[in-house]
C-alpha cells in the first residue's frame, strides 16, 4: 500500500486554513489584531475606551436553591435529567454556574459546588485534575483560567474528542465576549454571575455541542467544501478579490452554504484556524436571523486573536442563493463600504452565473459511494492535512438513519490512530456489521467503511481506486487556491 | 419630489420583541423563538408622507447586555430612537428608560422618540400599565403606542374632540409611519443637521452615512426639551 502514498489528492502548496494540529493553544496566534492595525497606521486611540466604560456596573444575581414541595415532580425530572448521556457544565473558578448543557443551572448549584471543590482539592496540591473513570461514566475537567469546564459521559467517546468538545465550548464563550475581558472581568469581580454577559449564548453552545457531536469537521480538524468547478470557485473567488480591492484592513472574506466552505479570501499574512471557521459555521447555522437582513456583526475568533474583535457584515447572497457570505474587518465603522462591496459581489456573481453554479450545486448533493462506482465501500472521509480540507459522500444505507453509529465508528477509528500512548498508522477492523479501514499517512487520513465481507486484497486494490478518483475529481472537491486581497 | 433621509436605532432590553417588530414591519412574518440578534441587524424602508419619501434606516440593535458597548455606535448620528420594553415585564421598562438616559446623554441633536410597548396579545400577565408608561413617554416627550408584533395590532391612544380614545390599528406599520412623520417634521424645523434632506429623488450613496461611526464618543449632557417630540403632522387616523 505504501505504493499509494504519493497520491495526495487535494494537495496544495498554499492553503488559507492553519493546519498544525494544536488546536487548544489558544496563545499561539498572538495578537494579529493589534499587527493589522498598526499596520495600517490608522490611530485608534479610542478604540478601548468604549470596551472598558461597562464592567463597572456588575451585580449579582442571587442563586436562588428552589427547595418546593413538588418532590415527585422534582425527582422524575431528575432522572430524566441524571439518564442523559452528555453532560457539559461551565463554572468559573469561585463555582458560580455559567452554563449546563441539561437542565436548569440554578437547580445544579449544588452540582457546581461539588464539581468546584475537586478541582480546588487537587489544586491546592499543585496538581491539576483532568479525569474520574467511575464504571462506564467518564468525568473530564478542564479548566482554562478564568473558567473551569466539565463533561460527564456515559458514551464511548474518548478522552480525547470530550476535551476537545470543552475547549470548543471555551473558545465560543471566548468569541462572544474576547479573552481579554473574560479574564477582566474576573480580575475585578471573581463572583460575577457571567449569565447575565451569555444570555443568548446558551443556545450557541447547544448547538456547538450537538453539532460538534454529529459532524466528522469536528473531530478531523478540518473543514468540507461545496463541490464546484474550478473555474466557477475562482471566478467566485476573484469577484471577491476585486469587489473589496479597496477596502482596508478587511481580513477575511468567507463564503458558505449548507455548512460547507465556498470560498476563502485571506489578507496576506493571515490564516484562519479551522477551529474558528467551525464557530463561524456554527454561528451560521444557530442563527437563522442572519437570513433576513444584512447584520452587523463583532466576532473574536480565539486562534486568530483572543483579545479583540473583528467586526463581520454577515449576509446572505440574495434569496435565491442561500450562501451566507461574511466580511470580516478590524475596523468597527466601515458597514456601508462593505454592504456596498457585497451588492457589488452578489451583481458580479449573478451575471457570471456563478450564483446558479452554487444553487446547482447545493441541489444536486454529493454521490454515495455506489453512485461512484464504488459498490463495496459504504461511506469514507478523506482528509487532506496540508490543506485542513475533508470530503465525504452523501450517506447512503444503512447510516442514514442512524448518522450517529457511523460517526461513533469513524471517531473510534481516530482516536486509534491519534491516541498518545500508542498510535496506529493503519487500521484494518472487521465486525459483524461492517470492516472499517483507517488510514494516517504524512499528506492525508483517509477513513473508510467497507461491507463486512470484503476480503482484504480487494480492499486494498479499492482504496487506490478511490484515491485515484479523488485525485481526478480533487479540482471539484477542494479549495485548492488560497486568494488573498490585494495590498 | 422631496426625500428625508433618517437613522433609526431600535433599542430595548433582551427578548422584548425588537427584531420581531421589525421583522413584522419589513417582511410581515413572525416567528415565535426568534433567534437573538447578534451585533445588529440593518433594514431600509421607504415611506411616502403626502408628498415627501422618508426613506428609514433602521438599526435594529441587540439587546443582550454584552453587546451594550456597541449601542453608541448605532445611536450616534440617529434620528429616531425607537424604544421598546415588554408590558409584561416591569425589568424591561426599567431598562427601557436606561435607554433614554444614555440617549440624552450622548445624542447631541434632536431625535425623534417613539416609546413602544410590546406583546399586548399578552395583556392578562400586563405589568407596565398603559397610564404609566403613556406618562413617562410624555415626559420625554416621545410618542407612545402599544403592539403585538405576534398579531400585528397596534393601538395608540389620541385626542380627539377632547377626549381621550384608543385607536386600534391592524398592522404595526403605524410605529413606522409615525416616526416617518416624526422626522418630516423634524427636517422642516431644520434643527438636526444629520438628518439629510434632498430636493429631489436621487439618493446619496450609502457611504456617505456614517452609520457606525463611534470614534468621539461626545459626553454633551442636554436637556430634554432639545428632544423633538415625535408629534404627528398630518396624520389621518382611522
Amino acid at each position: 500500500m505504501s505504493s499509494n502514498v504519493e497520491l495526495e489528492p487535494g494537495v496544495t502548496p498554499e492553503s488559507g486554513l492553519v493546519t498544525t494540529d494544536s488546536f487548544d493553544n489558544l496563545g499561539q496566534m498572538g495578537s494579529s489584531l493589534e499587527e493589522i492595525k498598526s499596520a495600517s497606521a490608522v490611530s485608534q486611540s479610542q478604540e478601548s475606551n468604549e470596551s472598558n466604560s461597562h464592567y463597572d456596573e456588575f451585580d449579582e444575581s442571587p442563586n436562588c436553591m428552589e427547595t418546593t414541595a413538588k418532590e415527585d415532580a422534582d425527582l422524575e425530572e431528575y432522572k430524566e435529567w441524571a439518564n442523559k448521556k452528555n453532560h457539559v457544565f461551565v463554572l468559573s473558578l469561585a463555582g458560580k454556574p455559567i452554563y449546563s448543557r441539561h437542565g436548569n443551572e440554578d437547580k445544579l448549584a449544588w452540582l457546581f459546588g461539588v464539581m468546584q471543590t475537586l478541582v480546588s482539592f487537587v489544586q491546592s496540591n499543585d496538581d491539576c485534575i483532568t479525569s474520574i473513570q467511575a464504571g462506564d461514566t467518564v468525568f473530564i475537567f478542564l479548566v482554562k483560567r478564568p473558567l473551569i469546564m466539565v463533561a460527564v459521559s456515559k458514551t464511548q467517546d474518548c478522552i480525547y474528542q470530550l476535551i476537545s468538545q470543552l475547549n470548543y465550548v471555551f473558545n465560543q464563550i471566548t468569541s462572544m465576549l474576547t479573552l481579554t475581558r473574560l479574564n477582566r472581568i474576573y480580575e475585578q469581580r471573581q463572583n460575577y454571575d457571567l449569565r447575565r454577559l451569555l444570555s443568548g449564548v446558551e443556545r450557541l453552545i447547544d448547538h456547538l455541542l450537538d453539532f460538534s457531536e454529529m459532524e466528522p469537521s469536528f473531530f478531523l480538524g478540518a473543514v468540507q467544501c461545496l463541490s464546484l468547478a474550478t473555474s466557477i470557485r475562482d471566478s467566485i473567488s476573484s469577484t471577491i478579490v476585486s469587489a473589496c480591492s479597496k477596502i482596508k484592513n478587511l481580513v477575511f472574506a468567507i463564503l458558505l452554504a449548507d455548512n460547507k466552505l465556498i470560498t476563502l479570501v485571506r489578507m496576506k499574512k493571515y490564516y484562519l484556524h479551522p477551529a474558528d471557521l467551525h464557530l463561524i459555521f456554527n454561528l451560521v447555522q444557530a442563527s437563522e436571523s442572519l437570513k433576513n437582513s444584512e447584520s452587523w456583526t463583532p466576532l473574536c475568533l480565539p486562534h486568530f486573536d483572543p483579545s479583540g474583535f473583528l467586526y463581520g457584515h454577515v449576509s446572505y447572497l440574495s434569496e435565491d442563493c442561500q450562501a451566507c457570505l461574511l466580511l470580516l474587518t478590524v475596523e468597527r465603522d466601515i458597514f456601508f463600504t462593505l454592504s456596498e462591496a457585497k451588492q457589488r459581489i452578489v451583481e458580479k456573481l449573478r451575471r457570471g452565473n456563478c450564483l446558479q453554479a452554487i444553487n446547482e450545486s447545493l441541489n444536486a448533493k454529493e454521490d454515495t459511494c455506489a453512485n461512484a462506482g464504488f459498490t463495496e465501500l459504504r461511506h469514507y472521509l478523506y482528509k487532506c492535512k496540508s490543506t485542513a480540507q475533508f470530503y465525504q459522500p452523501s450517506l447512503s444505507p444503512p447510516y442514514v438513519l442512524s448518522k450517529q453509529r457511523l460517526i461513533d465508528l469513524y471517531k473510534r477509528a481516530y482516536q486509534r490512530l491519534h491516541c498518545t500512548t500508542r498510535p496506529l498508522k493503519l487500521l484494518f477492523e472487521r465486525s459483524s456489521d461492517e470492516v472499517i479501514l483507517a488510514w494516517d499517512t504524512k499528506g492525508f487520513e483517509l477513513y473508510i467503511i467497507f461491507e463486512p465481507l470484503i476480503d482484504t486484497t480487494s480492499a486494498i486494490s479499492l482504496v487506490t481506486k478511490l484515491l485515484n478518483w479523488i485525485k481526478k475529481k480533487e479540482e471539484r472537491l477542494f479549495h485548492l487556491t488560497s486568494p488573498t486581497f490585494l495590498k | 419630489m422631496k426625500t428625508v433621509v433618517g437613522k433609526v436605532v431600535v433599542l430595548g432590553y433582551q427578548g422584548v420583541g425588537k427584531t420581531s417588530t421589525v421583522i413584522r414591519y419589513v417582511e410581515n412574518t413572525f416567528t415565535k423563538q426568534i433567534a437573538p440578534t447578534v451585533g445588529a441587524s440593518f433594514f431600509t424602508r421607504k415611506i411616502r408622507v403626502e408628498d415627501t419619501v422618508v426613506t428609514l434606516q433602521i438599526w435594529d440593535t441587540a439587546g443582550q447586555e454584552r453587546f451594550k458597548a456597541m449601542a453608541p455606535m448605532f445611536y450616534r448620528n440617529a434620528n429616531a430612537a425607537l424604544l421598546i420594553f415588554d408590558i409584561t415585564s416591569k425589568t424591561s421598562f426599567e431598562s427601557m428608560k436606561g435607554w433614554v438616559q444614555e440617549l440624552k446623554g450622548n445624542v447631541e441633536e434632536p431625535m425623534v422618540l417613539v416609546v413602544v410597548g410590546n406583546k399586548i396579545d399578552l395583556a392578562a400577565k400586563r405589568e407596565v400599565s398603559r397610564d404609566e408608561a403613556l406618562q413617562y413617554s410624555k415626559s420625554i416627550g416621545a410618542s407612545y403606542l402599544e403592539c403585538s408584533a405576534m398579531t400585528d395590532q397596534c393601538t395608540l391612544a389620541d385626542k380627539i374632540c377632547a377626549e381621550i380614545v384608543l385607536l386600534l390599528f391592524q398592522g404595526v406599520g403605524v410605529i413606522f409611519d409615525k416616526i416617518a412623520i416624526g422626522l418630516l417634521s423634524l427636517s422642516g424645523q431644520n434643527v438636526a443637521h444629520t438628518l439629510k434632506v434632498y430636493d429631489n429623488e436621487i439618493m446619496a450613496p450609502s457611504s456617505e452615512l456614517e452609520a457606525t461611526d463611534t470614534a468621539n464618543e461626545e459626553t454633551v449632557n442636554i436637556s430634554i426639551k432639545s428632544i423633538a417630540h415625535g408629534r404627528s403632522v398630518g396624520w389621518k387616523c382611522c
